[in-house]
């Protein structure tokens, strides 16, 4: 009996030595591929196609996915393709006239003839409606990013699963928004 | 669609003369125009002082908060396994999971856990640029090294997906051992898919079927909410039962304690055979003494033993060829290869179709050639990948098998250190060392 007994002992602890061990093994290997840096999803603005998929497949609603505006790459139109809607009547702040189904945009007139557009960013769905038509229309000032605020970082983002054009990317949260802008001449 | 675009478009170009008059002007001004020449609209010169506002950019959550999420993991584990082995208390242990539940859960929305951990690890270490956090790999390890040493404490109370569980549990029923057996086999099963698709980089499968992630986040779409609810409906009467037949890390967790060096037992010194932690296991993890005439193995099963063992290789070659030549269908949820196989069927989609996937397909400067070439690097690698899979799959039916006909010969009531959770039920109703215990009286009331 206590032969068996020893027998099962020492079976068991070269067994737990080898789990050990192993375990050791792929840590190892694992931290070569490893870094410091925590990541986060971001979106990036030249690679989105606007498909709207943003809005409906986060896993929160609504989406951590807003709409951002970069400034310094607006033209600042009066005719703002991601404002208004296309055949709108007049160029104005009427219900009708606006793209963006949840009204997250203002539109405040700066001087003639320019024209400031924010993201209010509690209405916005993250739908790339205004996105769409800045990009086809305008600068393209107006994209999509994730809000740190609010996005969960899950492990696999439900967006970056049903992408279709793989804009949803990892990056480090040091830096953690890929905005737009930057065409200022150096 | 293209409709819209060209009223609109018609409306911008009458403009177009207005705004490029004015600004034109500007583009000449401006140095280093090429960089400008991107905008169509350049950036208008304001006269009334107007200050351009500034991106908003939110903060993610601090980094040095990853460590502290870290910190709640080792504390939590270190406790409990202080409580479990030493201590012997259930209840605290069931605040340390309510805790821990609270934290991980419902506070940090259960993401990272260990259990999806095992998929990033997984993709760092087989597919290509996938870099891993080490607060990612610290979160799939430390439990694993602990439960070496200690058993399942993970499970026991840091785990929100086991907690949220075992609050619900109950009225737990026994289930059949064959039943448990061939359940018991799923975890292993995902496990082996979770780490296929994680590898060749097609999805994440274990977060994409986790159940209770939904209700941490007080919110997911429907087909979740229904999956997580009837888990734990389910959970009221057959406990825990992600972790005992879902559970893909939980399965790595049973291979690591059954060889742990410590482990929680049910009685802090000799077993009595009192019979009063039968029933006090919902799990079905304790092992009761065995009648020796009956659990005797025969001379049958001695044959079955040796010819099961003799299988064994053969499953292993048998499974690896079967997972393997699957390759095609196993690689499909890959989104190129689903693509790829949809266009190459049908060419004539490529021009027609209005599916999202085709319409940025073409708009890309990728080719048909080139997303066939990568749908056929993914195939190959799930085609690599399916054997190790496959003869995995194999030694795990014929080793399951072979324990059909094993026995061991047990006189007293012991944890069955695999499927032990070290919740600590079972040490509230061991009467041994609590000279309180209603169990002693009755002993003196019979003797007097």
């Amino acid at each position: 009996m206590s032969k068996i007994q020893s027998r099962r002992k020492f079976i068991r602890s070269i067994t737990r030595y080898s789990l050990g061990f192993s375990l050791a093994a792929l840590t190892g290997f694992s931290l070569g591929k490893a870094t410091k840096s925590e990541w986060v999803w971001q979106i990036d603005p030249f690679k989105c196609t606007s498909c709207g998929r943003c809005a409906t497949d986060c896993v929160l609603n609504p989406s951590a996915v807003k709409c951002v505006h970069a400034y310094d790459l607006c033209g600042y139109c009066d005719l703002c393709g991601g404002y208004l809607e296309p055949g709108h009547i007049s160029r104005d702040t009427a219900a009708e006239n606006q793209l963006c189904p949840t009204a997250a945009i203002e539109r405040r007139f700066i001087e003639a003839p320019y024209y400031e557009y924010k993201i209010k960013e509690d209405l916005c769905i993250g739908c790339a409606k205004c996105v769409e038509g800045c990009t086809a229309f305008g600068n393209g000032s107006l994209h999509l990013q994730v809000r740190h605020n609010l996005c969960t970082n899950c492990n696999e983002c439900a967006i970056a699963r049903v992408c279709p054009s793989d804009a949803v990317i990892r990056v480090k949260a040091e830096v953690p928004y890929l905005i737009k802008g930057g065409f200022t001449p150096e | 669609m293209p409709e819209i675009i060209k009223t609109a478009g018609d409306s911008i170009r009458k403009n177009i003369f207005l705004l490029t008059g004015i600004l034109l002007l500007l583009l000449f001004i401006v140095p280093g125009s090429a960089s400008a020449q991107q905008q169509r609209f350049p950036m208008p010169e304001f006269q009334t002082g107007y200050e351009l506002p500034d991106t908003d950019r939110p903060e993610p959550r601090a980094p040095g908060m990853e460590i502290f999420d870290l910190a709640v993991l080792v504390l939590v584990l270190a406790f409990t396994t202080w409580l479990v082995l030493k201590r012997r208390s259930r209840k605290l242990v069931f605040w340390t999971s309510v805790f821990a539940l609270l934290y991980f859960g419902f506070y940090r929305n259960g993401c990272i856990c260990p259990i999806g951990g095992v998929q990033n690890v997984s993709l760092a270490l087989f597919g290509d640029g996938y870099i891993l956090s080490l607060t990612v790999l610290a979160f799939f390890v430390i439990p694993l090294f602990v439960t070496l040493f200690a058993g399942r404490i993970f499970c026991a109370s840091a785990c929100p997906l086991g907690v949220i569980q075992d609050l619900v549990i109950i009225k737990p029923v026994k289930l059949p051992q064959w039943l448990q057996r061939t359940l018991g086999l799923i975890p292993f099963i995902f496990l082996g898919f979770a780490v296929l698709y994680a590898a060749t980089g097609t999805t994440f499968i274990i977060c994409r079927y986790d159940p209770f992630v939904g209700i941490f986040r007080m919110g997911a779409s429907f087909s979740m909410a229904i999956l997580g609810v009837s888990f734990l409906a389910a959970g009221i009467f057959v406990a825990r039962p992600y972790c005992r037949f879902l559970c893909p890390y939980g399965a790595i967790l049973r291979v690591f304690s059954i060889f742990s060096s410590r482990h929680m037992s049910i009685t802090p010194e000799e077993c009595i055979n009192c019979k009063l932690c039968e029933d006090s296991c919902p799990f079905d993890a304790i092992d009761y003494p065995n009648d020796e005439k009956k659990n005797r193995a025969t001379k049958a099963d001695y044959r079955r033993f040796v010819f099961y063992s003799a299988a064994i290789p053969v499953l292993i070659i048998a499974g690896a060829l079967a997972v393997s030549g699957s390759y095609k269908l196993l690689s499909k949820v890959h989104p190129d290869v689903y693509l790829a196989n949809l266009l190459v069927e049908d060419p004539g989609m490529m021009y027609e179709s209005d599916m999202t996937e085709i319409e940025t397909f073409m708009a890309s400067d990728r080719t048909l050639e080139m997303l066939v070439a990568d749908a056929t690097e993914v195939q190959s690698r799930f085609r690599r990948g399916g054997y190790y899979l496959g003869g995995f799959l194999g030694l795990l039916i014929g080793l399951s098998l072979t324990q059909q006909v094993t026995f061991r010969k047990r006189t007293i009531y012991e944890v069955n250190r695999g499927s032990c959770y070290s919740c600590g039920r079972c040490m509230e109703y061991c009467p041994v060392g609590k000279p309180d215990h209603p169990y002693h009286k009755e002993d003196n009331n019979n003797h007097s």
